[in-house]
């Protein structure tokens, strides 16, 4: 979903920038609390693996395609303030290494899945695990599905913003039922990735999940006197 | 697993499919460039600046081998974000007190 330049016109991507700017600031202002010295390292890697895997293109029908966005991967295994950090500095490394999103739709890009992304795909798998059974089992379930809510949302907030300042005369009508229907679909494959990928962590190392915490405490005490 | 191993693989993972993975991943449009084709604004986007990076558009600048320069540029991509984003979460870190 990376916006480039030219779909926004100028005011609304300085806008974007600017709620982009202040999400990252706060964001780099509570991430300390989220990481130390065994999550740091936890959170480098997420992020190289949210930018691997933006690369791998799934097939959704009809001549489209979708990839990880990453949000709520990132925010369950590293927690919200870092995972948003973490999608930020792939958008940034894509936009001024790849020529992949705009560098005037990097504030945009960053609102849309740094910021949107994490933001609902966190809140969905919070909500969830409140209903779920408190087991390390339900954690992959809700992250899955609050990837899956994270990709229309994302999509929604785009539309919201190229009705704002879309640089072409387009039905936003058609824009947002073409935009939702297909990034549902691409939501599917989201889910799928994103609680495979969790459950793979938390079956190998469950203490370095930051949305199973309180839900590892016997494993992860075990962890840590063996890594200790 | 032990942390050194756990990181190890997962970095792994993350380098085979930046670097071998994407070879196969659909080039079909993503959702966001198939509905501006199909609704009429795809037009409306600018080409990408150039910003003098080797790795424009995931291939790598001099490699001809598709395979290759598309691993490459993955690979650099993977690097680049463990880099930028490693350093800023291990500079952001709290430090253990000393005891």
């Amino acid at each position: 979903m990376h916006v480039p330049d030219g779909f926004l016109d100028a005011p609304t991507s300085v806008a974007t920038g600017v709620v982009a700017a202040a999400g990252v600031g706060i964001a780099l202002r509570r991430a300390r609390a989220e990481l130390d010295d065994r999550t740091a390292p936890m959170a480098g890697l997420v992020a190289a693996f949210v930018f691997a895997g933006q690369m791998i293109n799934f097939p959704v029908g009809a001549g489209t395609s979708g990839h990880l966005l990453g949000g709520a991967l990132a925010a369950v295994l590293v927690g919200p303030w870092t995972g948003a950090l973490c999608i930020s500095v792939v958008l940034l490394v894509q936009s001024l290494f790849m020529a992949d999103g705009g560098l005037t739709a990097l504030g945009t890009n960053i609102t849309l899945m740094g910021l949107v992304g994490v933001v609902v795909g966190y809140a969905v798998f919070r909500l969830v695990l409140v209903v779920l059974p408190r087991k390390l089992g339900s954690v992959p379930v809700a992250a899955a599905l609050g990837a899956l809510v994270s990709v229309p949302a994302a999509a929604t907030v785009f539309t919201l913003l190229f009705a704002i300042g879309g640089t072409a005369d387009v039905s936003v009508g058609k824009v947002l039922a073409a935009m939702v229907g297909w990034h549902v679909v691409i939501g599917i494959g989201e889910a799928v990735v994103t609680g495979l990928v969790v459950s793979a962590v938390i079956a190998s190392r469950p203490d370095l999940v930051h949305g199973a915490r309180g839900l590892a405490r016997r494993t992860a005490l075990r962890t840590g006197e063996v890594a200790a | 697993m032990r942390n050194r191993r756990f990181l190890l693989a997962g970095l792994l993972v993350a380098l085979l499919l930046a670097g071998v993975g994407s070879y196969y991943a659909s080039s079909h449009p993503d959702g966001l460039e198939y509905v501006a084709g199909k609704t009429g604004f795809g037009d409306s986007a600018k080409d990408p600046v150039d910003t003098g990076s080797p790795f424009a558009d995931y291939e790598t600048l001099g490699v001809d081998n598709d395979r290759l320069s598309g691993g490459v540029a993955g690979v650099a991509g993977v690097g680049l974000t463990l880099l930028i984003g490693g350093g800023l979460f291990w500079a952001l870190r709290r430090r253990e007190p000393q005891d």
